[in-house]
């Protein structure tokens, strides 16, 4: 009889990380879904575009660094890159804007740095800063919500809108971001940016329809359901609570000292929580485990510092919302953070005493 | 805020780091009564089953044992005998696959019963009236290690002269499937508290501390009773958790403290022991039983009859799953130990052993084999779980690396390879392993670093054991030279310095005559040839003075008083010197050896000397102006040019016939 011979532990718990993964992209599900609800079905065309990229650019890679293939697709990271960049981008974005994000992100920001666990940038990130800079104007055309809509988009109107930058019955994006009453319309962080350059006040601009009790109309929603989601991976033990909890407490009492400051012109707590990608970001993004810091200090120092760098983006930086280049640049921090935030060992005195 | 002491009598419990819930399974075998195995055909019982020596075999091939008899002794303290757990005969004592992971065959005493199962002599003890040299010695003698795992020998641990805080009994049996000590308290609560007043009476604690889990609420119960006619003895139950059952991890539970790093829980005033090692001193001090069985845990879903059994130590395993309805799967898992840190087994005639808790055969469905290995995500769950706060992620990056300095910085030495990050690990990775191998490397270097710490003490040792040989040597040499200088004193050297003396003297006349005879303008000649003799003196007097320095002090005024002949003092001196040394070279025959370059020296000296007397005697009136030959020339010749090239030549002449005659001499 022959028997197997294994190193102990025997047990496990038999929590994989494809099954990680998959678990963070069925989280996004609710965000998605009040996605497409309120702004259309862009994202949805985005997502299967990403979906299929990025598939395509990891098999290429592994194919090329005599990887076995299937196991490591089957680890479902690639998607969840695809899934967070598809959503981070304006929906309505030509489709070549997330076939060149996202293989950049598989092929340049994950697999070129060593494949999985080994990149030290997020590479949905990654990949949504490097459209940002090379494709300004299709990056920050962002309809506004369906509501809103002086034409109504089909899905079939959606899918010609991505492929060809005109709905079917040939309205440009331009003129879809017009509203009923002719006023070009951004997104809540960009209209109140180009409000208060103007020298309106908060209260001037808060006039606009994009706005909606005290964030952007929509996009309270989206925000509230990529909340609910993350909530759901907490307490299903898939993210720690310390980064997304460091994010948003940071956001929140820096924009709240803030806004006591100077009410006129800079943004309450509660818009910057409720605004752009934050719940995203918080939830989904900045959790990335490959990228973000590993000690449990750590972990709130790292979110810390994402919320001081989307506070100081978001109102003093040149870009109306934030988290790529906060998360960048929290991400080479992060071996810093490590080093420094390391636990007490057991029976070890406090580093700093033995040092 | 209460002091410690309080707080743990108030029944405060604390937690550790990390840790994780594995499901316990410990319903499959702790419904049932402890089972009593029947005698098996042979027993394997290998001579070292604890961390230590094995002792000197008491007994020999063919030779017949009774119960209980003690097969090795315990000639010191990092001994523990084993026992004949039966009445047989010895059949072999050969190696036989051991009760270690590696499966490396270790010596073992082949045993077979006789079914008689008779007893040698007993004679059980009153703890109580005992000292405690008396207690430790039986113990040590019953072959008394640590029963909870890793086998510790007990009287070591008991022996302690620190003041002791707290005693602690680990009864928390924190890993799956594993029932072992839940039964034996369920069974024998009463022998194990007599057991720890023994361990009190032997370390005087504070208070004793009995740590179960809470899922044993029987055996919780049957402690707390048998306990309760105690002072100082608490019952703790501790949430289930593993691994609260590790040493470290139940102090701090208990107690709030930390063992600092690379100390014993002894040096916190803290002793735990096993609840089943504190059976085994009840049964060994009260009944003279020594550790000859033991409860083990037989269990798994390819059994139809998980149970606890009280296995002879020395049952082959396969025994003990026949036992219990073995039905194995094709490649089966046989594990010695629990699921977390036992290990597998690669052959069914492994005996059960002192540390030999748990037999573990589960289905590949119950416990399914590990799958591939992939890559970390660094999601640190291993971080949250280890309960010693390391950073597994990173520890594993340093392994791979073989960075050992960095292993060390991230205390890879701390870990205690509970397995709780492996566990966890969504990507598979079998880290325990990994850190295994890296801290058996890193052994390996420091044993590399001690033997080559070692060479160069040995080599430096060496090289200053030659220097200072070197250096005696010089010393002898030169109480030799001291000692030969004062015989030389003694034996009438004055007299031919005297000699000599006397020699030089009317030489010194004879020259004057010859000086007279001389023209007027030769004697400036004469004055400047004496300087030339006398730089030349001095070269020769610092030749000399390094073998006979003070001879040659003596000799210098003399010859600086005259300065006309000082060189032929010097001759006469050597010459003297020389027939001395000599002598003496005659006289110290024991170091010829070393002396006998010196003495071709000094004979080649005499040789010279010698000629040179020869030539001084045949050439004398040549003598003074021997050497302007080649550099004075030229001064000479512009104030007396004919006379001296021709005495000059006439010299030369001379000189070469004295040489000839010198070699002819020599020859």
């Amino acid at each position: 009889m022959s028997f197997k011979i294994a190193s102990s532990p025997h047990q496990h718990n038999q929590k994989s990380t494809s099954q990680i993964m998959l678990m963070v992209i069925m989280a996004c599900l609710p965000g998605i879904a009040v996605q497409a609800a309120l702004f259309g079905y862009g994202v949805l065309i985005q997502l299967l575009l990403a979906i299929i990229t990025a598939w395509f650019s990891e098999a290429f890679v592994l194919r090329l660094r005599n990887k076995p293939v299937l196991p490591r697709l089957k680890d479902n990271s690639a998607m969840l890159t695809a899934v967070l960049l598809a959503i981070a981008i304006p929906p309505y974005a030509p489709w070549w804007i997330i076939v060149i994000g996202t293989a950049f992100a598989i092929i340049m920001v994950k697999q070129l740095y060593g494949g999985l666990g080994n990149n030290l940038f997020n590479p949905a990130m990654a990949a949504y800063v490097l459209l940002l800079i090379s494709f300004p104007v299709q990056m920050t055309q962002w309809l506004p919500p369906l509501s809103l809509h002086s034409v109504t988009l089909t899905p079939l109107d959606a899918i010609c809108s991505v492929f060809t930058q005109f709905s079917c019955s040939g309205f440009s994006l331009a003129q879809l971001q017009t509203s009923v009453d002719g006023i070009t319309m951004a997104t809540p962080l960009d209209t109140l940016r180009t409000d208060l350059s103007r020298g309106l006040t908060l209260d001037e601009s808060w006039q606009s329809p994009v706005f909606f009790a005290f964030a952007g109309s929509g996009w309270l929603w989206v925000n509230l359901a990529y909340l609910a989601g993350g909530l759901v991976l907490i307490k299903q033990q898939v993210i720690s609570w310390r980064i997304p909890v460091a994010v948003l407490a940071s956001l929140f009492v820096l924009s709240a000292i803030a806004a006591l400051a100077a009410p006129d012109t800079l943004a309450g707590p509660l818009f910057h929580l409720f605004s752009g990608g934050t719940m995203l970001a918080a939830f989904f993004i900045a959790t990335d485990p490959v990228s973000a810091a590993t000690t449990a200090t750590g972990r709130l120092v790292y979110g810390a510092l994402i919320g001081l760098l989307v506070f100081l983006i978001r109102n003093f930086g040149g870009y109306p919302d934030a988290y790529a280049f906060a998360i960048l640049l929290a991400n080479m921090a992060v071996p810093l953070i490590d080093h420094y935030t390391r636990p007490r060992t057991y029976g070890h005195r406090a580093r700093s005493q033995t040092k | 805020m209460p002091s410690l002491f309080k707080q743990i009598q108030a029944g405060v419990l604390w937690d550790f780091h990390g840790g994780i819930h594995p499901p316990t399974r410990k319903q499959l075998s702790n419904q049932k009564p402890i089972a009593v195995m029947p005698l098996p055909d042979r027993l394997y019982i290998p001579l070292r089953q604890h961390i230590g020596v094995a002792g000197q075999l008491l007994v020999r091939a063919g030779e017949r044992v009774l119960k209980g008899q003690q097969l090795t002794s315990a000639d010191n303290s990092m001994v523990v005998p084993v026992h004949a757990p039966t009445s047989g005969t010895v059949v072999q004592i050969a190696p036989h696959t051991g009760a270690h992971p590696s499966a490396l065959p270790e010596l073992t005493l082949i045993l077979a019963p006789d079914g008689l199962d008779q007893w040698r002599e007993r004679e059980p003890l009153n703890f109580a009236s005992c000292d405690k040299a008396q207690l430790l010695t039986r113990i040590q003698n019953s072959g008394i290690a640590g029963m909870g795992g890793a086998g510790f020998p007990t009287h070591l641990k008991s022996g302690a002269s620190q003041p002791i805080d707290y005693l602690i009994i680990n009864a928390v049996e924190c890993e799956p499937y594993i029932t072992a000590d839940d039964l034996l308290m369920q069974e024998a609560a009463t022998t194990i508290v007599k057991g720890i007043d023994i361990l009190c009476h032997l370390l005087n604690p504070k208070a004793v501390l009995i740590g179960i889990e809470d899922d044993k609420a029987i055996a919780c119960a049957a402690m707390m009773a048998a306990c309760s006619q105690r002072e100082n003895y608490y019952v703790r139950a501790v949430p289930v958790k593993y691994p609260s059952g590790g040493e470290k991890q139940l102090i701090q539970l208990l107690t709030n403290k930390e063992v600092p790093n690379g100390r014993r829980p002894l040096d916190i005033g803290i002793v735990m022991h096993n609840v089943g090692t504190a059976f085994a001193i009840a049964k060994a001090v009260l009944d003279d039983h020594p550790l000859i069985s033991r409860v083990v845990t037989v269990t798994g879903n390819t059994l139809n009859q998980p149970q606890n059994v009280i296995a002879l130590l020395g049952t082959p395993v396969s025994s003990l799953l026949q036992l219990c309805g073995f039905q194995p799967e094709p490649m089966q898992r046989v594990i010695m130990g629990g699921p977390m840190m036992g290990f597998t087994l690669s052959d069914l005639n492994v005996p059960v052993v002192k540390t030999t808790n748990c037999i573990l055969a589960p289905t590949a469905e119950e416990l399914p084999a590990a799958t591939v290995e992939m890559d970390c995500i660094r999601c640190s769950a291993c971080a949250d779980a280890c309960p010693a706060s390391l950073l597994p992620q990173q520890l594993l990056w340093y392994s791979k690396a073989k960075d050992s300095d960095k292993l060390n910085e991230y205390n890879l030495a701390d870990c205690i390879e509970c397995g709780a990050c492996a566990y966890v690990c969504p990507s598979e990775i079998p880290l325990v392993q990994y850190y295994r191998v890296a801290k058996a490397d890193i052994r390996e270097q420091q044993r590399e670093a001690v033997k080559a710490e070692q060479a160069k003490a040995r080599f430096e040792a060496r090289n200053a054991r030659l220097e200072h040989e070197k250096q005696e040597r010089l010393a002898r040499n030169q109480q030799l030279a001291a000692t030969r200088q004062q015989q030389q004193l003694a034996s009438g050297a004055n007299n031919t310095v005297a000699e000599a003396l006397a020699r030089i003297k009317a030489k010194q006349a004879q020259a004057a005559v010859a000086d007279n005879s001389d023209t007027s303008s030769a004697q400036l000649h004469a004055e400047r040839e004496q300087k030339k003799q006398q730089a030349r003196e001095y070269q020769q007097q610092k030749a000399l003075a390094e073998t006979a320095a003070p001879e040659v002090e003596k000799t210098t005024p003399e010859t600086q008083a005259e300065p006309a002949d000082a060189r032929k003092a010097a001759i006469a001196a050597a010459i003297a010197r020389a027939k001395n040394k000599q002598q003496q070279t005659s006289a110290t025959d024991n170091s010829t050896a070393e002396l006998d370059p010196r003495k071709a020296a000094i004979a080649a000296a005499i040789a010279r000397a010698k000629a040179k007397q020869q030539n001084s005697v045949t050439a004398e009136r040549t003598v003074t102006q021997e050497a302007p030959v080649s550099p004075s020339t030229e001064v000479s010749s512009q104030n007396t040019e004919p006379d001296p090239r021709k005495a000059a030549i006439a010299a030369a002449i001379a000189r070469v016939k004295a040489r000839k005659q010198a070699d002819d001499d020599t020859l």
